[in-house]
């Protein structure tokens, strides 16, 4: 049985999974395809976590606040918690896994060694999927780009400063300059 | 009776019921018009439509319309920015097992038709009615369809649960006394209230 998303599970869900209601879904995932078999109310998260052993995408806080078990979902910075699988069709997904084989991904991530943003690091799987999806339409963001398209992913460490400037130095090197 | 005079009814009667005959349907009143206005903003000023029509740079949530949770923010395209638009979390139907609303086409109305004051205040009846007129004339927007049709106003009459499980108020019509209620208002020639 899936884990909640969130603390309070609707007496329909709960009554779903007493029925023991599954479908059978046909993902991609990070360019693979992948089969599982889940109740259509299981977040997306816990498909990756649970059934595809996938655990980069973290479960923060369950109802989209924090931003940890952010996923790209037909390319859009998607919160996984609270995607149920039967809403996600055939989107292609891409998680943290696939970061490292992207182009930018793996810029964005030799800059978050280069600028050591990470303390206790369970965020930072979020916060690189949100940076990446800033990145790839918006190659020279602002100050004010970053905050607001990173506003919704929290680090209770409080690396803001060292994402910040990580994503700028990933800026700089994907425009062909040095750090 | 005469017959003469039974005959001048019967004259009287055949013509009255050609004259309603032609006229077809009657063209509501103004009053009548303003009666389904009134109907109107007691849906569109409801916290399902209203939450999303602010002036601000930022969507509302639940019934007491407060700012929108987690730095979410309009947008160049009010739909959010990159990173974090709306479609980070609502999806093109309700996830009623995450308690997030969804519906196609999810995001913020443009400013052009803000039905809000800078300070979060609802505007008056007259000033939503005339946004509204000028928006549709501008758009040549057909508002009986778009009210019976647009999946984000379908939305507000099915918006799903909350996170907690409980269903999310609706508006205080129904969809279809809506839908009536625009057609009559548009039939009546759109008129709005003075003040």
């Amino acid at each position: 049985m899936p884990r909640e998303c969130g603390s309070r599970p609707a007496a329909h869900v709960l009554n779903a999974r007493k029925a023991g209601f599954v479908e059978t879904y046909q993902l991609t995932i990070n360019g693979e395809k992948k089969q599982v078999t889940a109740d259509p109310s299981t977040p997306l998260l816990w498909v990756l976590r649970d059934d595809l052993k996938m655990t980069g995408t973290k479960y923060g806080c369950g109802v989209a606040a924090c931003g940890a078990c952010t996923v790209h979902v037909a390319g859009v910075a998607t919160r996984s918690c609270v995607l149920p699988i039967a809403l996600l069709g055939d989107r292609p997904v891409l998680t943290i896994e696939s970061m490292s084989s992207d182009p930018i991904g793996r810029v964005v991530q030799n800059a978050w060694v280069s600028e050591d943003v990470v303390q206790c690091g369970y965020c930072q799987s979020g916060q690189i999927m949100t940076a990446v999806a800033l990145l790839k339409t918006t190659r020279t963001p602002t100050d004010t780009n970053i905050e607001e398209s990173m506003g919704g992913n929290l680090c209770r460490c409080g690396t803001y400063v060292r994402i910040r400037e990580a994503i700028k130095v990933a800026s700089r090197q994907l425009a062909g300059g040095g750090r | 009776m005469s017959p003469r005079t039974a005959l001048l009814l019967v004259v009287i009667g055949v013509f009255s019921t050609r004259s309603l005959l032609q006229a077809g349907p009657q063209t509501p009143s103004r009053v009548e018009g303003l009666a389904a206005w009134n109907r109107v903003y007691s849906v569109v000023s409801s916290p399902r439509c209203i939450n999303c029509h602010t002036a601000t740079q930022y969507p509302q949530q639940g019934d007491d319309r407060h700012r929108h949770l987690f730095n979410v923010v309009r947008g160049p395209s009010n739909a959010g920015v990159v990173g974090l638009n709306c479609g980070t979390c609502h999806q093109s139907s309700n996830a009623d097992s995450t308690g997030v609303p969804g519906a196609m086409h999810w995001q913020l109305a443009p400013l052009s038709m803000k039905w809000q004051d800078a300070a979060d205040r609802v505007l008056p009846s007259p000033q939503v009615c005339r946004i509204i007129v000028s928006e549709a004339k501008r758009h040549h927007l057909d508002l009986v369809q778009h009210h019976a049709e647009e999946a984000l106003v379908r939305w507000a009459f099915q918006p799903g649960l909350r996170n907690d499980g409980t269903p999310r108020n609706t508006p205080p019509l129904t969809h279809e006394q809506f839908v009536d209620a625009t057609r009559m208002w548009v039939a009546a020639g759109s008129p709005c209230p003075e003040r």
